[in-house]
């Protein structure tokens, strides 16, 4: 059971998705309508704080539960690749009102019809890997 | 114990993320979910289709176990920890909702308009949360990530294509929001 500790961190994420309401589909609504903070308090502080533990894993003052050095993966360069991807994602995100993690713990809150939009998704991950040699970065 | 019931600041929600994302790295792994959509893609065979699925999975496991993890944490704070009826949602949205023909019930999650069984099996219901998906898949792959991928592991780590991908997020969630909405709903 190497994996039991990634099925608990999935299982406190997925709770504090749940109770946080970032699950929400009138959350991103309301989000994109600019008429709340909540969801801006959110992400700002999951970011600002994460910000500290990235320096801290660069510094190398925080090693991995084995002592290793911790390396943050680089992302994927390219203008194209990462704006026009970004918007296809948000026109999505917006009309789900869900994101990937959220469909996977709307599921769990008995959201049976999220299925369509995970179907679609994995989908759409299909069509990527398809058209990824011919796509531009 | 009341407390655990309401809903969450996000204060507490916003660092208690960041823990999630400490604890991933801890384990020695990178925080992300989208990429499990490609995983799924390569267990359900894509790779006799296409090289870019000819992966092992299996190397992948434990992503799939925080998947699992996320449904169950789901259903453990629907069936433990549920909101009691408090509504948090300003009462603007809810009423530029109504105009779009959307009706709020406190403590849920999604709209009957789009969720509902019964109207998810029209030809229009079912369209818009399959487009829905496509958008997301396509999108967060061609992106290379999503809201945990980019927008809170690249953007902590200073990484610029986040930074772009987080701008092309809102330009998407934007445009659908204030300019598509209305043509659809």
């Amino acid at each position: 059971m190497k994996n039991l500790k990634f099925l608990l961190v999935g299982i406190v994420f997925g709770i504090v998705l749940t109770k946080s309401e970032a699950i929400s589909w009138y959350r991103i609504y309301e989000m994109f309508k600019f008429q709340s903070f909540h969801m801006y308090g959110i992400i700002g502080s999951a970011v600002s704080i994460s910000m500290i533990f990235m320096f801290l894993f660069k510094k190398g003052s925080i090693k991995d539960y084995l002592g290793n050095q911790i390396h943050i993966k680089e992302k994927k360069k390219g203008f194209i690749r990462t704006f026009v991807g970004g918007t296809i994602f948000g026109l999505g995100w917006a009309l789900a009102g869900a994101c990937p993690g959220p469909i996977f713990v709307l599921l769990g809150n008995g959201v049976i019809s999220i299925l369509i939009v995970l179907l679609g998704a994995v989908l759409g991950a299909f069509i990527y890997g398809l058209l990824s040699k011919k796509l531009p970065n | 114990m009341d407390y655990l019931l309401q809903p969450w600041a996000w204060y507490i929600s916003g660092p208690l993320i960041a823990f999630v994302l400490f604890l991933t790295y801890y384990f020695g792994k990178s925080f992300g979910i989208s990429t499990n959509l490609e995983t799924m893609c390569t267990i359900a065979g894509a790779g006799k289709i296409s090289d870019y699925f000819k992966k092992d999975w299996k190397q992948r496991d434990w992503a799939i176990a925080i998947v699992l993890g996320l449904m169950i944490g789901g259903f453990i704070s629907n069936s433990f920890l549920i909101n009691s009826s408090v509504n948090n949602i300003n009462a603007e949205t809810i009423t530029d909702l109504q105009k779009l023909g959307f009706t709020y019930e406190t403590g849920s999650f999604v709209p009957n308009e789009l969720f509902n069984l019964e109207n998810v099996f029209t030809l229009k219901g079912f369209s818009i949360l399959l487009i829905a998906g496509l958008l997301i898949g396509f999108g967060t792959r061609y992106a290379g990530g999503c809201t945990s991928g980019h927008a809170i592991t690249g953007l902590s780590s200073l990484q610029l294509p986040s930074l772009i991908a987080v701008i092309g997020f809102f330009v998407g969630g934007l445009i659908m929001t204030w300019i598509l909405f209305p043509l659809i709903f």
